[in-house]
Formats: structure tokens, sequence, C-alpha cells
């Protein structure tokens, strides 16, 4: 399906937008923040209490759809 | 080198218990040893330096948490990559598209090579737009697979997926690409 235009879409993209490459390193010393972080409360709450209500709302959504049109399925798949 | 890395390793996720640090130092010996790293291929996917740093630390602190689990005869870099790259996911996913790509984007990557001075500033400013409208996990698929040409099998165990799947999720990344491209006017 149209190989060549994604070809060029390819050469596109590393043509316009060059590698960060490996050999990056941060401009500070990190350690302080994650100290800072480790100490912080939320460090010691499970992360099952801090999904959003409305990403849950959402997977229900998800299942009842499934459930209830099961040839559904396959499109659902595809979009994740 | 190795081998002070795997003690650092094995210091950290045992809790430091087979040696007389506490754990804190430990996890700072083993946060010290892979910080480069781990910010190195952050900032390879969200090409932004203060955020790279930002999630590091978040990407730390996850593997903090989840030491326990953490299977001490595999690699750490692998597993830390996974983590970050997820932290990363998440950064994307909560940003809004028309602003994941800063103004000065081409300016705060350096990079050993220079984009290709024969394409247009103006397209290479779409081209990275559009990037920036892909749904996340394309875009880290295709920033990994194509800008950064990383072998798929290393792109593959970073998102936790089969290699068939980041093929697929690369060609789903070109079609949208050519697509969004078409609509500007931008004819591949």
């Amino acid at each position: 399906m149209k190989n060549h235009e994604h070809d060029r879409i390819r050469q596109l993209l590393e043509h316009s937008l060059p590698p960060v490459g490996d050999g990056q390193h941060p401009a500070r010393d990190l350690w302080p923040g994650m100290q800072r972080r480790l100490r912080e409360p939320s460090a010691m709450i499970p992360d099952r209490l801090k999904i959003p209500w409305f990403d849950w709302v959402l997977a229900g959504g998800v299942a009842i759809v499934a459930v209830a049109f099961p040839a559904s399925i396959p499109v659902l798949l595809y979009y994740l | 080198m190795r081998n002070g890395t795997m003690v650092a390793e094995k210091r950290a996720t045992d809790g430091g218990a087979t040696s007389t640090r506490t754990p804190d130092v430990a996890f700072e010996e083993l946060f010290r040893l892979h910080q480069r790293a781990v910010y190195s291929w952050i900032l390879r996917i969200v090409r932004n330096h203060a955020a790279a740093e930002d999630l590091t630390i978040e990407t730390f602190w996850r593997i903090h948490r989840s030491l326990g689990r953490f299977d001490q005869t595999r690699n750490f870099e692998p597993w830390a990559r996974k983590i970050a790259t997820h932290a990363a996911f998440d950064w994307l996913r909560a940003r809004r598209p028309e602003s994941s790509m800063p103004d000065d984007f081409f300016a705060t990557v350096p990079s050993p090579i220079a984009a290709n001075p024969g394409v247009a500033a103006e397209i290479r400013l779409k081209v990275a737009q559009s990037l920036g409208r892909l749904p996340p996990r394309l875009r880290i698929a295709a920033t990994l697979a194509i800008i950064e040409g990383l072998p798929q099998k290393q792109v593959a165990e970073a998102l936790g997926v089969s290699v068939a799947a980041v093929k697929l999720r690369v060609f789903r990344a070109l079609r949208l690409l050519r697509k969004d491209l078409r609509e500007q006017g931008i004819t591949p």
C-alpha cells in the first residue's frame, strides 16, 4: 500500500528531525530532586488509588461495548 | 564497570541487605550509575531537556517502588528503559498535541547530525508538528524506530510489545503522517 510514499515520509522524517543520539546527559545533578520526590507523601499512595475516575468509566464503557457487541473487539484492538 | 554496575544493582534490589550500606545509599549508587542512560533515553522520546530531567526522577521513583519485583538475573538497563518509556508515554499523553513541539524544538535538542539544510525550515516545522499530533504510542514507535534509527527489537522491548506490533505502529504512524502532511499541502 503506497510503500513508496511511506519511504518518502521516512526520508522526510529523517531529514527534518535529527536524531538526539545516545550521548546526552542532564545539565544538573538530579539526585537532590530524587530525594525530594522520595520524601513526598504521595510516594506512599498505591497506584490503584491514583487512577482518574474517568479512566475507570472509560474502561467500563469499553468492557460493556465488547460484551454487547463482540464483533467490535477487533476494531477496539486495532485502535488500542 | 559492568561488575560495579551489577554490584550496585544487587545492593539496591536486595535493600542493601548483603552490604553494610543502607538501602538509600545503595539506591543513590544505582541512580548515579544509570541516570545518564535513563535521561538520554527519555530525551530521545520527549525531545525536551526540562521534561527529560523531571521524567528521569519520575522513572527512578517508579524503579524505587518496583525494585522488589526486579529479576536480578536479568539486565537492569532494559528494565529501566521500559519503565522510562512508560513514564514518557504518560507525559506525552497528558500534554495537548499542539503544545508538544515547542518553538525552539530544533534548537533545544543538540545533535551531532544536523538536520538536512536542503529541507526547508517550514517543511521541517510541519513535519515536527505532524509528528506531535500522532497518538503517543505511535509517536514513540516512529521516533525511536525511524528518527533515532534503533533496532525494532530494542524498541519492542522498551514498549513491552512484540516486534510485529512495533512494525504495525510504525506503519500506522506513517499512514497518519501522510494524511496529515497532505492536509497541510505537503505531498510526499
